[in-house]
């Protein structure tokens, strides 16, 4: 990275600081340790959270970008986890294909193909009317679901059967061995590698040009940024991360589910993304898991559980903004300075 | 010539419903710029408080033909709800749209518990109320007198409302509020009032659009949240805050679901979405909508 852009860096007020250093390498190395030895550690029901978790996390860090760095908030991103299910689905279904790389290429190509005109007219608007275009859009999607049963099944979705794994058929496992064993790998994998490709991506020049277009479109547009493209390219990569998020979920249920599509998921997106911390690169995923968590022990204790999210959504708008992250990254700094003194 | 009638009256009818609904989150978006997602729930709490009360009213020996009225006190009653939600709302007015959007799209998910645990998961419904007024004739279309009146309700509800607003003193001073709080403020207007007043206002007319509709319908869980898609499109149609977008928008919605149910009902939402998404594309502020950047 060369001195100017780095400069751009410190004078842009970003949401990232990159100012992780040792520490923070060492607390990611930690946790990837964590998450690989955990199908040997806890139970097995505990393993069919974290599958879950593995796509939500993917499909945040690509929401996030959109929302995070661009300041676009979409209501309607549950589309694009639809999609990607449907898509891994059909290929299956019509095809007989059944390898995992496919899947994703299908879901990829399906979400660039529908992402790109959402993209080129959403780009066009900032604010509420942004997030009802993209609400119209998701609530389109979701009746189409529903309604042409020959092409996506109705209401009954889609059935998604058990993908091969880089050519490997894992036929000898049940299905519980296949999702805790090579498939918790495989994910845990693109949780990294999709990770860091957006880690690439917020801070290259083009992140810069994203989060100068959130804090001030005007301006940016003055210095030469091109605001739309920059606006519709963001929310076109977090389509293919919701996409492949959607594979995820769709293979681990074994079926493409029209609620995928339900306006509410969207909510729920928003939801995670913010109970992690926006602010934060890495808030989003753990928002994902700490909603997931959350959202399971409370059904078990009690069928009101969305009650009790509700309560904690409205606690943490007014009192949390910046999320657990956030929270987190106050108290250290509280720490520090106290300590400074 | 009578089915073509026929699709008309019951969109128009479905529009009446909807306007109450739509009316409530115009007004408060005009004054207070809050999109409501949950005033679908609020329309919910408004049918079920009015199904309770509406029974009991029955079993206390009120005469039939006097339900209407004991729908409105339930709707006029649980839009008090509005006050304490105000209170809430309250701490996000100066936050970014998406933090408005999440503490509103919170109070869905406590809603729709809430009205479950009071109210249980089964469809309710009043029985055969409908048919205590009979039903009415007109050029060989037969529909229940009580839709007529609902329609009836609905308009004079239009024109009070615009009356309100144009020509009361209250009403001007909520306009004023709407157009710049902090001038209003410097001309005395108690803005933190009008604010409740208005949130109020809006959630009991959510709350009479649900009490109303419900001799029509069975109240269901999901009834707030589907009813959220409606009127969104309402006011995409018609406009964010605007009071004509939202007769204007009911209207079209209404007649177009009307229509789709009719000749090919796979289609309902796709219709209404597909219109929208037009309209969105050619004009984003919606029909009387006041252009934003």
């Amino acid at each position: 990275m060369n001195t100017s852009i780095t400069t751009i860096d410190n004078s842009v007020k970003s949401p990232v600081q990159s100012r992780k250093g040792i520490g923070g390498k060492i607390v990611l190395i930690s946790f990837i340790v964590a998450f690989a030895l955990a199908p040997q550690v806890i139970g097995h029901y505990y393993i069919t959270l974290l599958i879950p978790f593995f796509a939500y996390a993917i499909t945040l860090l690509g929401f996030n970008l959109l929302f995070g760095y661009g300041g676009l908030l979409s209501f309607g991103h549950a589309l694009f986890v639809a999609v990607g299910a449907y898509a891994a689905a059909t290929l299956a279904l019509n095809t007989g294909m059944v390898s995992f790389e496919l899947m994703l290429c299908a879901a990829v190509g399906a979400a660039l193909i529908i992402a790109t005109p959402i993209a080129i007219l959403a780009s066009r608007y900032t604010g509420i009317f942004f997030g009802m275009l993209t609400l119209a859009f998701g609530m389109l999607f979701y009746t189409f679901l529903n309604k042409f049963y020959d092409i996506t099944g109705g209401d009954g979705g889609l059935m998604l059967p058990r993908p091969t794994l880089l050519g490997v058929n894992f036929e000898s496992a049940n299905n519980f061995e296949f999702l805790a064993g090579p498939f918790y790998y495989y994910c845990l994998v693109l949780v990294l590698l999709l990770g860091w490709i957006m880690w690439r991506v917020v801070h290259s020049p083009y992140g810069l040009h994203l989060m100068a277009s959130r804090d001030n479109a005007v301006k940016a547009t003055y210095l030469g940024v091109k605001v739309r493209e920059v606006r519709a390219i963001a929310f076109i990569v977090s389509a293919l991360y919701g996409a492949i998020g959607g594979v995820i979920l769709g293979v681990n249920t074994g079926l493409a589910d029209p609620e995928l599509a339900y306006w509410v998921n969207s909510g729920y997106l928003v939801f995670m993304t913010v109970l992690g911390g926006y602010h934060e690169f890495i808030g989003p995923v753990i928002g994902a898991l700490v909603f997931i968590l959350l959202q399971d022990e409370l059904s078990t204790v009690t069928q009101h559980w969305r009650f009790f999210l509700g309560v904690v959504l409205a606690v943490l708008v007014i009192a949390l903004p910046g999320g657990i992250s956030g929270g987190f990254r106050s108290a250290i700094h509280r720490v520090r300075t106290k300590g400074a003194r | 010539m009578s089915s073509i009638l026929n699709i008309l009256l019951a969109g128009v009818f479905h529009a009446a419903t909807l306007f109450l609904v739509t009316a409530g989150l115009q007004l408060i978006f005009g004054v207070q710029r809050i999109l409501n997602l949950a005033c679908g729930s609020i329309y919910a709490l408004g049918a079920y408080v009015g199904i309770t009360l509406t029974t009991w009213a029955l079993a206390n020996g009120l005469p039939p033909y006097l339900f209407p009225l004991v729908l409105l006190v339930a709707g006029l009653v649980s839009g008090l709800i509005g006050i304490p939600l105000e209170r809430l709302i309250r701490s996000v007015y100066r936050r970014p749209e998406a933090f408005q959007l999440l503490l509103t799209f919170s109070l869905i998910l406590i809603f729709q518990d809430v009205i479950w645990f009071f109210w249980g998961a089964e469809p309710q419904q009043l029985s055969n109320l409908t048919m205590t007024y009979g039903t009415i004739s007109v050029m060989g279309v037969t529909m229940p007198t009580y839709n007529i009146m609902l329609i009836a309700v609905a308009v004079l509800f239009a024109i009070g409302l615009n009356y309100y607003l144009n020509a009361t003193r209250s009403g001007k001073i909520l306009r004023a509020t709407a157009e710049n709080h902090e001038t209003g403020a410097a001309m005395a207007i108690d803005v933190k009032r009008v604010y409740v007043w208005v949130f109020t206002l809006g959630t009991t007319l959510g709350t009479l659009g649900g009490a109303l509709v419900i001799p029509t319908t069975a109240a269901t869980l999901q009834m707030g949240v589907e009813l959220v898609v409606e009127a969104f499109a309402v006011i995409v149609l018609g406009g964010l805050g605007s009071m004509k977008g939202a007769i204007v928008g009911a209207l079209i919605v209404g007649v177009i679901r009307a229509i789709a149910l009719f000749v090919y009902p796979e289609v309902e939402v796709l219709a209404i979405y597909a219109i929208v998404l037009a309209v969105l594309i050619w004009k984003p502020s919606g029909l009387y909508g006041k252009v934003e950047a």
